[in-house]
């Protein structure tokens, strides 16, 4: 069992990195990754996002919008999929604003910390994306736990080594029209060759 | 006067003040599904039709959205739309839909339709809102066509599935670039291509946080060595 969980959470870190290989929340990927600490405190924001919202959209899933799922309230022929997209961006919103108050009534040092980063995350699609490739692979409850956490975890891991990448970056001699955006395109493409060697790795 | 304004919208996005070279909004999508010129097609499509209407509608409302809540709102009306665009794709052209698989979906988070609801939209009237729209998503579309054509043409040796150049492996001339083909090329080509826009519109380009200094060459020092 704890092999199982293991194996998604390796999986889902390295070989299918919600950055690196499937290549989601990019613009904020790119453009808040100038400097380590803020690459940092946005990484913690997503993971702490990522944990909460996939297994809570699981759960709206299994037991409201899925065929059949209303049984239980007497609506056996229900199908409420075509909500669905609505439904995990509402929770993604809601659940986004309800940890900003709780941060800043409770842990008002982290919520300074994070700063502008938390709201910004409610349109980050690497939150969204892995709702719904958890969806799409059909996950149970404590395996969709497992995902939103491993999904975080190598989207902050990705984002603090370009951050330090970028760091060093700064004493280049690039031509000037690279300079910025377009080098850090470059250097996203040659990681993300890099995590495509993972691809070749089976659990 | 109106006009020039109203043509100044739709088309500044396309090349000065592009959303994906300048702006940095709505790159997921470009990386992800531009390996086959027919599929990007239909998700620029897609993105267009979604990031003008939801600037018209969010424009035709803007006046009663409390700005406590503007986000969820505008979140709604995107939704919205982007569950038609799905609903009608999975009716229409169901081989795409598969092939797109998420990323219809991710519209609602791709940053350019947020980014324009919210800078242009919540501002101004809904006719020229709805083509600033059209203007991003065409600006959009322009560099995921760019970025599928070199892909798919020097990747596959074919263009929308048609055969352009004939393949080695089947007996013709061009051996295929399958480096292209993999999803972080598109990185390198969009590099490129904001390289080349720099280069012919030099106001885009960032400014150096650190120079070199310049370093004496040989000539200079045994210049300084005769003087002395």
């Amino acid at each position: 069992m704890f092999e199982h969980y293991l194996n998604i959470f390796i999986t889902t870190v390295f070989i299918e990195n919600i950055a690196l290989s499937v290549f989601l929340g990019m613009c904020t990927f790119i453009a808040i990754s100038k400097k380590i600490d803020a690459a940092f405190g946005l990484g913690i924001a997503v993971i702490v996002v990522c944990l909460i919202t996939v297994p809570l959209n699981n759960l709206i899933y299994n037991l409201v919008l899925k065929e059949g799922a209303l049984s239980w309230a007497g609506l056996p022929n229900v199908n409420l999929e075509f909500v669905g997209l609505i439904s995990y961006i509402g929770v993604i919103a809601a659940a986004v604003q309800i940890l900003e108050m709780f941060l800043d009534k409770f842990v008002p040092a982290l919520y300074n910390a994070l700063g502008v980063f938390l709201p910004l995350i409610t349109v980050n699609c690497a939150i969204l994306g892995a709702s719904l490739f958890m969806i799409e692979k059909d996950l149970k409850f404590g395996e969709s736990v497992v995902y939103g956490l491993g999904a975080g975890v190598g989207w902050a891991m990705a984002i603090v080594v370009l951050a330090g990448i970028r760091e060093k970056l700064k004493y280049s001699d690039i031509p000037d029209g690279l300079q910025g955006l377009g080098m850090t395109f470059i250097i996203v493409g040659l990681m993300s060759f890099g995590f495509m060697s993972f691809g070749g790795i089976s659990l | 006067m109106k006009v020039n304004q109203y043509k100044d919208v739709l088309s500044k996005p396309l090349i000065e003040e592009n959303p994906i070279t300048l702006q940095i909004l709505g790159i997921c999508s470009a990386l992800a599904v531009t390996s086959n010129l027919s599929v990007t097609l239909v998700m620029c499509v897609a993105l267009t039709s979604v990031v003008s209407f939801s600037n018209l509608f969010i424009s035709l409302i803007r006046n009663y959205i409390p700005s406590s809540v503007r986000i969820i709102v505008q979140m709604t009306i995107i939704a919205s739309l982007v569950i038609v665009v799905d609903e009608l794709l999975k009716a229409y052209d169901y081989e795409t839909s598969k092939k797109l698989s998420v990323f219809v979906g991710l519209i609602i988070t791709n940053c350019i339709v947020m980014g324009r609801a919210e800078a242009f939209a919540m501002k101004e009237k809904p006719f020229i809102s709805f083509l600033d729209g059209l203007g991003n998503g065409l600006g959009y579309s322009i560099i995921l066509i760019a970025v599928a054509v070199v892909r798919e043409l020097f990747g596959a040796g074919t263009l929308m599935g048609y055969e352009i150049f004939s393949l080695v492996s089947n007996g013709g001339w061009y051996p295929a670039n399958n480096l292209l083909l993999l999803p972080p090329s598109s990185f390198i080509l969009i590099g490129l291509m904001i390289w080349g826009i720099r280069e012919y519109k030099k106001d885009q380009i960032e400014p150096n946080e650190f120079k070199l200094s310049g370093h004496a060459t040989a000539p200079d020092l045994r210049k300084k060595e005769a003087n002395v």
